[in-house]
């Protein structure tokens, strides 16, 4: 033996025809290591530890290997095992332990679980394909090679103020066939779309759930239709530190791991960073009667929020409520997350249905939840953006009051709520409106408007489109008699339910959708934009096609070209943002002097509840931006502040948009305010007073 | 399919012929002639893929192996993949580490 040769490369045991020796502990999952591969796998509960090992495709165990009670360290089993190849091996384990229910306990050695550490799952590799019937569950763990060839990628470090959001799936972004990509639904296909998303101005995608998930969960099968209802959202992880192998072209050949790599490395070539759509709060587990995939056959008592009699508490609205307050679950959360900003480079992570982050192991809500804490100062996540769906399917409401250690931002469902019902035309509003515009500081007021995710649609409920073309919810294709999905939208279908071809109300519904998204675009903190709100994407009134995988739920691509102006206004509305810092404060604004409101004369807002009026001039340094909003029915005059030549960005009354640096002067003293219209103005001394070519 | 890879070293340049499918069966094989060749110091680095027929998750990560061990100052060159080859490059970005070429251009 050489010197170099190391001493715990060589077994120091047989099992089941293979070499082994005593693992290590850390890190937990399966790690290639010199001519072998570490496997450790922590249970508190677990009595035995079986590891079993599968020819990649065959059906039964190359080989179980028990695990002698010296490779376990208090909880903690762990086993080198020599002479296996990661590339053609799959592993899980048989855990056994008591099946005592009411004790929190459900082992099942009959169940070859998944590694709730896997990097890569097998079984998942072609959507919708069901499951291989030979295994009572299908998922199978895979180890990964951490070999990706990442160039000197760096992230954008993109500043909070200045970020723009833009929520998609990976599927359904790229699946329709009019996307023209090579691949439709699948990462490869989001590579190619990177230049649509330069264009339009964003600078930040965030994916909805992109850990492996399970299509097939409550799946359902319509009779009638012949339709198949989905878990197409995927709000139900099966493996966290597995990328959804069916969303890689190269799933098949196990590169889902770097096609997503490359995803992100594009992305960021782009000057775009990534968001990922992360889901603690609960698993694909569902309760008592789903099934066993990894956590409950693993460590059920620890890993979940049991009711004193054993069963799951269902916080989370799927069956089970993960314990994430728990020390043991805190730390796999952790390890996960940081697993995904060092090896994938992602930017931030959104946290759906974040409130259960913040309750106790029986359901209790702490003021100073351990996992938040420890989220919030892990050097490893520091320049993570770090994003909080602040409530729960329990009625835990926590918008403003979410204990994020000011690290976290806020999706704003209260920003959502009070610009739907100004646009529609509800009174006593404008006030509330007033403080989300400038990026709630009754909320966040400790923080800065970045805390603040302002929002008017996101995947669950009606897309921009249909908030202004349906009263109500159209939810019977969902399969539940129209039962799901939200009741209170706060939404107008400006006088016709549903597609019209009524000139009048076309019109209208198109300056509903500019009014919205130029407040939106205005206003302080962090706008986030649904994928394909900007080109009229619609869901024919569904506000929760959680289920379907079709064209109901796919971008359309060929709206870009039937509604471009549409994008235009959205693509000037960006550039717009993006070139008036008045728009993106770093700190809340100072009345007076960052920000002046007005009413119909300078100065004198009215705050009434009567009033539809809302009017502002926005002032950093030398830029200033003049945003008035007539809510109203009827039209009204406005005088404009003094002292600035303004000019003309956008007035959706009069369907005009300018190209940003382009805005023709405002040669009179006052504004005309159509009927539920905005107007945007642009103002800098350093302008000279001669009109400016016409970029419209 | 049985693989095999071929090399010689000339003038800096160094020429390896991989034919048959590029798998975790046979991607020791291959990673054993880029430590072969990467110790002559070349340059530059061809690899002929025209009868390459099949590149597995192993195979791939062989050849960002021989991108690793070689260095980033040699330049590494892939000539006449065929389609699914290539196109397992391209998807997962390793195309933007090598110069892909058709056979003619070699």
């Amino acid at each position: 033996m050489s010197t170099a040769e190391r001493v715990d490369s060589y077994p120091t045991h047989w099992i089941a025809g293979f070499g082994v020796r005593a693992g290590r502990l850390l890190p937990f999952g399966a790690t290639p290591v010199p001519d072998g591969i570490n496997f450790a796998v922590p249970s508190n509960h677990a009595t035995a530890v079986t590891l079993v090992l599968y020819r990649r495709g065959e059906a039964e165990p190359l080989a179980e290997l028990p695990l002698p009670d010296q490779f376990r360290v208090g909880g903690v089993w762990a086993v080198t095992v020599f002479g296996v190849d990661a590339d053609t091996v799959d592993y899980g384990y048989r855990v056994d332990g008591p099946f005592q229910p009411e004790a929190g306990h459900r082992f099942d050695p009959s169940v070859v679980i998944a590694d709730p550490y896997a990097k890569a799952l097998t079984g998942g590799e072609e959507w919708g394909v069901r499951p291989r019937p030979y295994e009572p569950t299908r998922w199978r763990s895979r180890v990964v090679h951490d070999d990706f060839d990442w160039e000197d990628d760096r992230r954008p470090g993109i500043a909070h103020e200045d970020l723009v959001v833009y929520e998609l799936h990976v599927r359904g972004f790229t699946r329709h066939h009019s996307s023209g990509v090579r691949h439709p639904g699948t990462f490869a296909g989001l590579v190619e779309k990177i230049p649509y998303l330069k264009e339009l101005g964003v600078n930040c995608v965030e994916l909805m759930p992109v850990f492996e998930f399970d299509e097939f969960t409550n799946s359902r099968h319509d009779p009638e239709s012949g339709t198949w209802w989905y878990n197409y959202w995927g709000y139900s992880t099966v493996g966290f530190f597995a990328p959804k192998a069916s969303f890689a072209a190269t799933g098949a050949h196990g590169l889902a791991v770097d096609e997503l790599k490359n995803l992100v490395k594009e992305l960021h070539r782009a000057g775009i960073e990534v968001i990922l759509d992360v889901v603690f709060n609960h698993t694909a587990e569902g309760n008592e009667h789903g099934p066993t995939i990894s956590f409950r056959g693993l460590d059920n008592h620890t890993f979940y929020m049991l009711t004193p009699d054993g069963g799951y508490h269902n916080f989370s609205g799927t069956g089970n409520t993960v314990d994430c307050n728990d020390p043991v679950v805190r730390g796999f959360v952790l390890d996960c997350l940081r697993y995904w900003a060092a090896e994938f480079h992602v930017d931030g992570f959104r946290f759906d249905l974040a409130a259960i982050l913040s309750r106790g192991p029986d359901g209790a809500v702490l003021a100073n939840p351990p996992l938040v804490e420890a989220l919030a100062n892990d050097p490893v996540l520091r320049d993570c953006k770090l994003i909080a769906e602040a409530w729960d399917a329990a009625g835990l409401y926590q918008v403003g009051t979410f204990p994020g250690y000011r690290r976290f931002a806020e999706w704003n469902g209260r920003y959502r709520d009070v610009l739907r019902r100004f646009v529609k035309g509800d009174s006593g509003v404008v006030g509330e409106l007033a403080t989300r515009f400038v990026g709630s500081p009754d909320l966040y007021g400790d923080r800065a408007p970045a805390a603040s995710v302002n929002f008017v649609t996101a995947h669950d409920g009606f897309t921009l489109a249909d908030l202004v073309s349906y009263n109500d919810k159209h939810n019977e294709a969902n399969g539940e008699g129209g039962r799901d999905g939200d009741d209170g939208n706060h939404s107008w279908n400006c006088g016709v339910e549903g597609p019209t071809a009524i000139p009048e109300v076309v019109r209208l519904r198109r300056r509903q959708v500019r009014n919205l998204l130029l407040l939106l675009l205005t206003s302080q903190g962090v706008p986030m934009l649904l994928a394909g709100d900007e080109v009229g994407r619609t869901q024919r009134g569904n506000n929760n096609a959680y289920c379907h995988d079709s064209e109901l739920s796919w971008f359309d691509w060929g709206l870009v070209a039937r509604n471009n102006d549409m994008f235009r206004f959205t693509r000037r509305a960006l550039a717009f943002r993006a070139a008036h810092p008045a728009l993106r404060r770093r700190a809340h604004l100072v009345g007076g002097q960052d920000v002046t409101w007005h009413g119909r004369e300078p100065g004198r807002p009215d705050w009434s509840g009567g009033s539809r009026l809302l009017a502002a001039t926005l002032s950093h340094g030398d830029d200033h931006v003049y945003v008035a909003a007539n809510a109203h029915w009827e039209d009204v005059d406005v005088t404009l502040p003094t002292g600035f030549a303004w000019r003309l960005f956008a007035d959706t009354g009069r369907d005009v948009v300018h190209e940003p640096g382009h805005e023709p002067a405002v040669r009179t003293p006052r504004l005309n305010l159509g009927p539920r219209s905005v107007v945007v103005l642009t103002a800098r001394p350093d302008w000279p007073d001669t009109e400016r070519g016409d970029g419209e | 399919m049985s693989f095999a890879a071929k090399s010689h070293v000339w003038d800096g340049t160094a020429t390896i012929r991989l034919t048959g499918e590029l798998a975790a069966k046979s991607a020791g094989q291959f990673n054993r002639v880029i430590a072969d060749v990467s110790a002559q110091d070349p340059h530059r680095l061809v690899l002929l893929l025209d009868e390459l027929t099949y590149l597995s998750s192993a195979g791939l990560r062989s050849l960002v192996y021989a991108h690793q061990r070689l260095g980033r100052g040699v330049e590494i060159v892939l000539v006449g993949a065929q389609p699914e080859v290539a196109e397992t490059i391209r998807l997962t970005g390793f195309d933007r580490s090598v110069v892909m070429q058709e056979p003619t251009g070699a």
